[in-house]
């Protein structure tokens, strides 16, 4: 790692005792953050820490009520994202801002002047990619590109306006492992390349950070908790900066493959509860995701699914619980089988009603007649309790809940009354590690109750911290393999 | 449920009712002296003439709340599950006209089951007019802001033609229909009064459409595929294509019965001007009682009061009705900007980073 930033040459990014507050709520208190010339700058931090406000702030969407953005030394005074792009900052935000209609090289051109010719813009996107190895096919339509795909397109789209200084926001939450390796091998040569380069990352991934990074921040509530060189910080060490004292070991456990205590009792011992014989599963388009695919799960036994995006385990996971038609195949799975999809806005929750009503959707395709609106009161509020959801009342719109307790709400809706058997879908996606591990022990003591659970997550290093055993799913086929990282890794490429 | 969001909703009503109100009125002393006539005495026409007498509020004001209310109840109820039916107007053509042809059919065969058969056409008619803009829906994802709006014309046009064909009344001068004989009528449910039984009607039609919505399971499942169809479908296990389509049956039926109970109760003909737009001040009539059933009977009033006393206002002041339409057009806005800034209000207030995951290809 190269730290030859000479004391001439002013940082590529400085953030100077930033504060900005929401109404009552102070983001932003008092931040610092230098981001030298020809460096990666880590910014970590639980969700709501401000590390993306404190980015929005640099990117000039968000005006700062006190402090100073420089950039290459310069002072901001407008704080728009106009200025910050003349200046040579870019962002990639964590949900793209593309227009899937168009062509990559139209996504590119939006927000020039004058006329767009798709010739003279393919070459530009053509020429950025011989210069940085971002390789896209100028005139794909952006909604036939894959997650990692539109990533490029994003990163293009930055480079393509002379950016100089990245700014990416969790930009290896939707990437498979091996996406997000070439991605951190890429940012890193993008900052070797020029020295007025200069890349910040923001991310609750202490690997991440602490592989590519060379200077850390450590956001906590608004405030710097930790910051310096990334030798000098430890795993142990971020995630005390992170949550505080005392948090350290559920975060350590969530976030870092241990060597967990395999539940290998149980396996073997109980009921085959989900039951596969070679399923066959085609998508709305009637294109084949999922082919032949057999398998059990048992009472008391956590299978975990791992897969890149896109392999067909969005397909497999609702055929199980019959969201889908089977092409062919034969599923045994009990009419209990609860489901927790992973956009849990679009597909688990009615934000603008209240918990109770949240709560009475479980099973409000199959219920006849009145509503039984008190028991469902008394027994979602039991349930918040139980579980440890924070909700002022069960009255209250879900809209309201932060991301971790609507998870935690839908997790104890499906496991209320006990259902036979539970298939989950990337259920910590977007939560910290605090909440992240609540979520854990929720399965863990659902599995240890006896429900079947089916667990499909995007982390590899989090179905292998969970999962029993481990299923893998590449390109629609399935099978099972030692619950190895490595091994799981390959067959998750088909490098077998 | 407890009680406190629904009283805070009740306030919000009640607040919003009150700032419609003064807007109201400010508009139309605006209007009324800007096109120069006595505010004074214009205002006083009106208010005669919707709450002036025991006549006025019963014969006027209420007897235009009934379709109002039975149109409003429809939009609402497709509102509630995320159906934009702008269609009311239409559906109710339909059942106008569907209860015209049968009352010209059964004439005075089946005696007191007669009136019940001519209603139950007309809602038929509103729920297969509403049909054709839910098969389109369903079928070929036509949406049914733009179906149902151009639907409202083939009706207005139909209409035209059939009182001027097949239902014109036998002398063959008028462009309507036969006058409605004594028998086949809705009676009047205070005497002295032209309040015809559809007032009835309505009333338990928004306390059954209420209490429907909010105890019964089909009524959960209708709120829930308006609230959010993918979250109906994927944890609810709801069919949501079902609902869909039995929601806008629903709303089509109650719009035909709106038709039905304005020939049967107070027109006794079919003609083209039949309905005064009823089915468009619905959506505000609707909007306005944040598409709460039983909010629906008050705004219902406060629209038929505007009305009838825009009527008494361009016989007993000479002002043009026009001016209360253009009132009533405000208000409209008024109801839709209001929402929408509650609307955005409560989604910056709330900036919960949205989970969505990119478009899966």
């Amino acid at each position: 790692m190269t730290h030859a930033t000479t004391a001439a040459s002013p940082p590529a990014l400085a953030l100077e005792r930033v504060q900005k507050s929401f109404g009552t709520v102070r983001a932003l208190h008092d931040v610092s953050l230098q981001v030298r010339r020809g460096t990666v700058h880590a910014l970590l931090g639980e969700n709501g820490a401000g590390k993306t406000t404190l980015m929005r702030v640099a990117f000039g969407l968000v005006a700062p009520d006190r402090g100073d953005v420089l950039v290459q030394g310069e002072i901001m005074r407008n704080h728009t994202a106009r200025n910050a792009i003349q200046h040579g900052v870019g962002m990639v935000h964590q949900h793209f801002s593309l227009v899937p209609a168009m062509t990559v090289a139209q996504n590119v051109a939006l927000g020039e002047h004058g006329r767009y010719d798709d010739g003279r813009m393919s070459e530009r996107i053509r020429a950025i990619g011989e210069r940085t190895g971002l390789v896209i096919d100028p005139l794909a339509r952006v909604s036939d590109l894959s997650v990692s795909a539109q990533q490029r397109c994003e990163i293009i789209k930055a480079l393509a306006r002379d950016a100089r200084v990245l700014i990416l926001d969790e930009p290896t939450a939707v990437l498979a492992p091996d996406e997000a390796q070439a991605l951190l091998r890429w940012l890193r040569g993008f900052v070797e390349q020029r020295s007025d380069h200069a890349v910040v990352l923001i991310t609750h991934k202490l690997r991440d950070a602490l592989e590519i990074a060379d200077d850390m921040t450590v956001l906590r509530r608004g405030a710097t908790a930790a910051a310096g060189a990334v030798h000098t910080f430890t795993e142990a060490g971020l995630a005390d900066a992170m949550l505080g004292p005392g948090d350290r070991t559920r975060a350590v456990e969530s976030e870092v493959v241990p060597e967990v205590t395999r539940h290998t009792d149980s396996v073997g011992a109980h009921n085959v509860v989900l039951r596969a014989d070679a399923l066959t599963v085609h998508d709305a388009r009637d294109v084949p995701r999922v082919k032949n695919a057999s398998f059990t799960v048992r009472a008391g036994e956590i299978v975990g699914l791992a897969a890149v995006e896109g392999s067909g385990q969005a397909e497999l996971l609702r055929a199980m619980c019959g969201l889908l038609p089977l092409a062919s195949g034969r599923l045994h799975a009990p009419a209990d089988t609860g489901f927790v999809p992973e956009d849990r806005h679009r597909d688990a929750l009615m934000l603008d009603a209240s918990l109770t009503e949240n709560f009475a959707l479980r099973d409000a395709g199959a219920r006849r007649g009145r509503v039984p609106w008190t028991a469902l009161a008394n027994r979602a509020a039991q349930v918040l309790k139980q579980r440890d959801v924070r909700a002022e009342s069960v009255e209250v719109m879900a809209r309201t809940l932060s991301g971790g307790n609507q998870q935690k709400f839908i997790l104890a809706r499906a496991l209320d009354d006990a259902p036979s058997a539970l298939v989950i879908e990337n259920p910590t996606r977007g939560l910290d590690f605090r909440a992240a591990a609540a979520v854990h022990d929720a399965l863990r003591d659902a599995r240890d109750a006896g429900i079947a659970i089916l667990f499909y997550s995007s982390d590899l290093d989090e179905v292998l911290t969970i999962a029993d055993r481990v299923l893998v799913l590449h390109d629609g086929t399935l099978r099972e393999v030692p619950r190895e990282r490595a091994t799981v890794g390959r067959a998750m490429l088909a490098a077998v | 449920m407890s009680m406190a969001p629904a009283a805070r909703s009740a306030l919000e009503v009640i607040l919003r009712l009150g700032i419609t109100l003064a807007v109201t009125a400010v508009l139309l002393v605006l209007l009324l002296v800007m096109t120069g006539y006595d505010p004074d005495a214009s205002l006083r026409a009106m208010v005669n003439g919707a709450f002036g007498s025991w006549y006025a509020i019963t014969s006027a004001t209420f007897v235009r709340a009934v379709p109002l209310a039975l149109t409003g109840l429809a939009v609402a109820l497709a509102f509630r599950a995320g159906l934009l039916n702008i269609g009311a107007e239409g559906q109710l053509l339909a059942g106008a006209a569907a209860s015209t042809t049968a009352a010209a059919v059964l004439g005075g065969t089946l005696g007191a089951a007669a009136l019940p058969v001519i209603l139950l056409c007309g809602m038929l008619a509103g729920a297969a007019w509403a049909g054709i803009a839910s098969v389109l829906r369903q079928r070929f994802g036509v949406l049914e802001v733009i179906s149902t709006i151009m639907l409202n014309f083939v009706a207005l046009y139909a209409v035209g033609w059939l009182v001027r064909g097949p239902l014109q009344e036998p002398t063959q001068i008028y462009p309507q229909s036969m006058a409605l004989e004594k028998a086949l009528q809705l009676p009047v449910v205070l005497s002295g009064t032209r309040l015809h039984a559809g007032s009835m009607l309505a009333v338990l039609l928004a306390v059954v459409a209420w209490w429907w919505l909010r105890y019964t399971s089909s009524g959960f499942r209708l709120r829930a595929v308006g609230l959010n169809a993918s979250a109906a479908a994927t944890s609810g296990r709801i069919n949501v294509a079902r609902v869909s389509v039995l929601a806008f049956l629903t709303s089509g039926a109650l719009a035909g019965l709106a038709g039905s109970v304005e020939y049967t109760g107070v027109t006794y003909a079919l003609y083209e001007n039949l309905s005064p737009g009823y089915g468009y001040t619905a959506i505000a009539v609707a909007l306005l009682a944040r598409l709460n059933p039983l909010g629906v009977l008050g705004t219902a009033v406060l629209f038929g009061a505007l009305q009838a006393g825009g009527s008494a206002m361009q016989r007993d002041a000479g002002v043009p009705i026009a001016l209360v339409n253009v009132v009533e057009a405000v208000i409209i806005l008024l109801v839709i900007a209001g929402d929408r800034v509650r609307l955005s209000s409560t989604r910056t207030a709330n900036t919960v980073a949205p989970d969505s995951v990119p478009e899966r290809t």
